[in-house]
């Protein structure tokens, strides 16, 4: 499957070969693109899932809960069905930005690979697909030495998942991302020892049910308001200093303690990549670290679509499908010059949601904006979406869980000329 | 509340959304379960009284594929207290590749009634 030639020229180039690469090249060729293009850096497709080899894939797109190995293989095969071609082992390392041949813009960008050395693509259009990558230790200013045995939450897991080799025996973990929350099980299933997992944070950014199965099920403790601000070891990790954090967001005196360990897991975000996009010369928002877009998944360069977690860090795979699904299709539409806009209005929203995605709608079809509050809204409150398009009770409201705002295209249209945005936002009852 | 009637809390883990259930018991018996969102939280407040079961990942050694371990996986969730045996198990498997998926590795793992079975494929 990795053969390839001729591909200087396609219409729909995908950049990355995880979930929402491969959603949309398949939606692309379903469209009615004809030559759909994933580049993929890895020697095989599937991105990070195939690290991720616990169940909890699938349950909104199959009804069933897949493994992320057993996900992407129903991906892949459909994938082949649909006449998707892959050009593995191949890196896309610059993008430039968008060129006008009679009178719509079309990208370019360039590719390496060993087999082919470099070569420059181009393509009738994009979609971003490069996924995330997590907050490293060096963005974190923690103190001390700097010892081997501190790694993030992912590398770990391709370490043990993919390499069949273990990064420590006695861990912990900073911070309660759901990476970092699955490696404690992962970790304890292998013989490690799981000492203690600190979040800086009152509340677990991860999902709930992460923490029941995977830590309380192994009886390993967490704490909130918690951070590591210290390391120990000269060769290797001795272990930490973690002091209790106040409501002011200050350590507090006499709280700073010494926890032995000999690994130390960081799972404290997860940030789009975006250095192609930027590269493009595509608007990044500040809030979502993403491309702007509208409900088409569509990039301030027309040309340029994109899609799942380089856009915004969804909670589930599932969702990052659909949003690849979605700038596939709206790509092939593009490159057959078949993509309509007649109306882009932005998204307003109020000061308690922290990210909004996509940020602008356009009403070509229903679709789905996702919102993530700042803080957490614990009791009942309304999600709603003005004037008059959506409103809904919520039990709840959370950081570690996105909100999905159901946008109808038919209200949306029948918005009158003078609405000059449409305002999204939670309200505590 | 009668005796014996004991009001526990946990979170339901069948979907992302984990509900913090409300489950009103009376030995083994379940009497009432609230704040569930739907009814697969009713389901799994029953099984979590009675015989809490996790579906069980890990990877097993292999030898001639491009990666030195494959992932695996329990056919059906297995009872949450075999897990620590089924792993020393899974540990001592060394399978040849190729592999494909949904291949059986392990037949009925340590008398539970579930297959280990391979969750891709591999050569």
């Amino acid at each position: 499957m990795s053969d390839y030639a001729g591909i200087r020229e396609v219409d729909v180039a995908v950049i990355g070969g995880g979930p929402a690469g491969i959603a949309a090249a398949i939606a692309a060729r379903k469209e009615g693109a004809l030559k759909v293009v994933v580049f993929e850096r890895d020697w095989e497709a599937g991105g990070i899932l195939q690290q991720c080899i616990h169940p909890g894939f699938g349950l909104h797109m199959f009804g069933l809960e897949l493994t992320g190995p057993e996900y992407m293989d129903r991906y892949l095969k459909q994938a082949y069905e649909a006449g998707v071609e892959f050009a593995l082992n191949t890196m896309v390392f610059q993008m430039d930005p968008p060129a006008e041949t009679d009178g719509r813009k079309t990208a370019s960008f360039w590719i390496m690979s060993p087999k082919t050395g470099i070569e420059k693509v181009h393509a009738k259009s994009v979609v971003l697909a490069m996924g995330c990558r997590e907050r490293p230790a060096g963005a974190l200013g923690i103190a001390g030495s700097r010892p081997a045995g501190v790694y993030t939450a992912g590398t770990a897991q391709r370490f043990v998942n993919m390499e069949g080799c273990m990064p420590g025996k006695k861990a912990v973990i900073m911070g309660t991302g759901d990476i970092g929350l699955i490696m404690a099980r992962r970790m304890m299933l292998e013989g490690a020892e799981v000492v203690a997992v600190f979040e800086i944070m009152p509340w677990v950014s991860g999902l709930r049910r992460n923490v029941a199965q995977c830590l309380d099920d192994f009886g390993i403790p967490y704490y909130l308001e918690h951070s590591v601000c210290e390391l120990h070891g000269k060769d290797r990790l001795e272990g930490i200093s973690v002091v209790k954090i106040g409501k002011d967001r200050r350590p507090v005196d006499g709280t700073l303690r010494f926890v032995g360990c000999d690994t130390l897991l960081l799972a404290v975000g997860l940030i789009p990549e975006n250095e192609l996009s930027r590269m493009a010369g595509v608007e990044i928002s500040p809030l979502t670290n993403g491309p702007v877009v509208n409900d088409f998944l569509q990039t301030s360069a027309d040309c340029i679509f994109a899609s799942g977690n380089v856009v915004v860090v969804y909670d589930l795979v599932d969702f990052v499908s659909e949003a690849g699904e979605r700038a596939g299709s709206s790509a092939a539409l593009y490159a057959m010059g078949k993509l309509s806009k007649p109306r882009e209005l932005p998204i307003e929203t109020t000061p308690n949601i922290r990210v909004v995605s996509p940020q602008k709608l356009c009403g070509g079809r229903d679709t789905t904006v996702f919102v993530r509050v700042a803080e957490p809204i614990e009791g009942r409150c309304r999600l709603f979406a003005e004037p008059g398009i959506f409103s809904q009770t919520l039990r709840y409201a959370r950081p570690g869980e996105m909100n999905e705002v159901k946008i109808s295209a038919e209200k949306f249209r029948a918005l009158p000329e003078t609405e000059k945005c449409v305002r999204i936002g939670i309200e505590a009852f | 509340m009668t005796l014996n009637e004991e009001t526990k809390k946990f979170i339901c883990v069948s979907c992302p959304v984990g509900c913090l259930l409300k489950v009103t018991v009376q030995g083994k018996d379940v009497l009432s379960v609230e704040d569930n969102g739907c009814p697969l939280g009713i389901k799994y407040a029953k099984n979590e009284i009675a015989n809490p079961v996790r579906t069980f990942t890990s990877t097993v050694r292999v030898s001639g594929a491009h990666l030195p371990v494959c992932p695996v996986r329990s056919r059906i969730p297995l009872p949450l207290s075999k897990m620590r045996d089924v792993a020393r198990e899974v540990a001592k498997v060394q399978a040849i590749a190729p592999i494909s998926i949904g291949q059986i590795l392990i037949e009925d793992v340590c008398g539970t009634g579930s297959d280990i079975i391979a969750s891709r494929s591999l050569s």
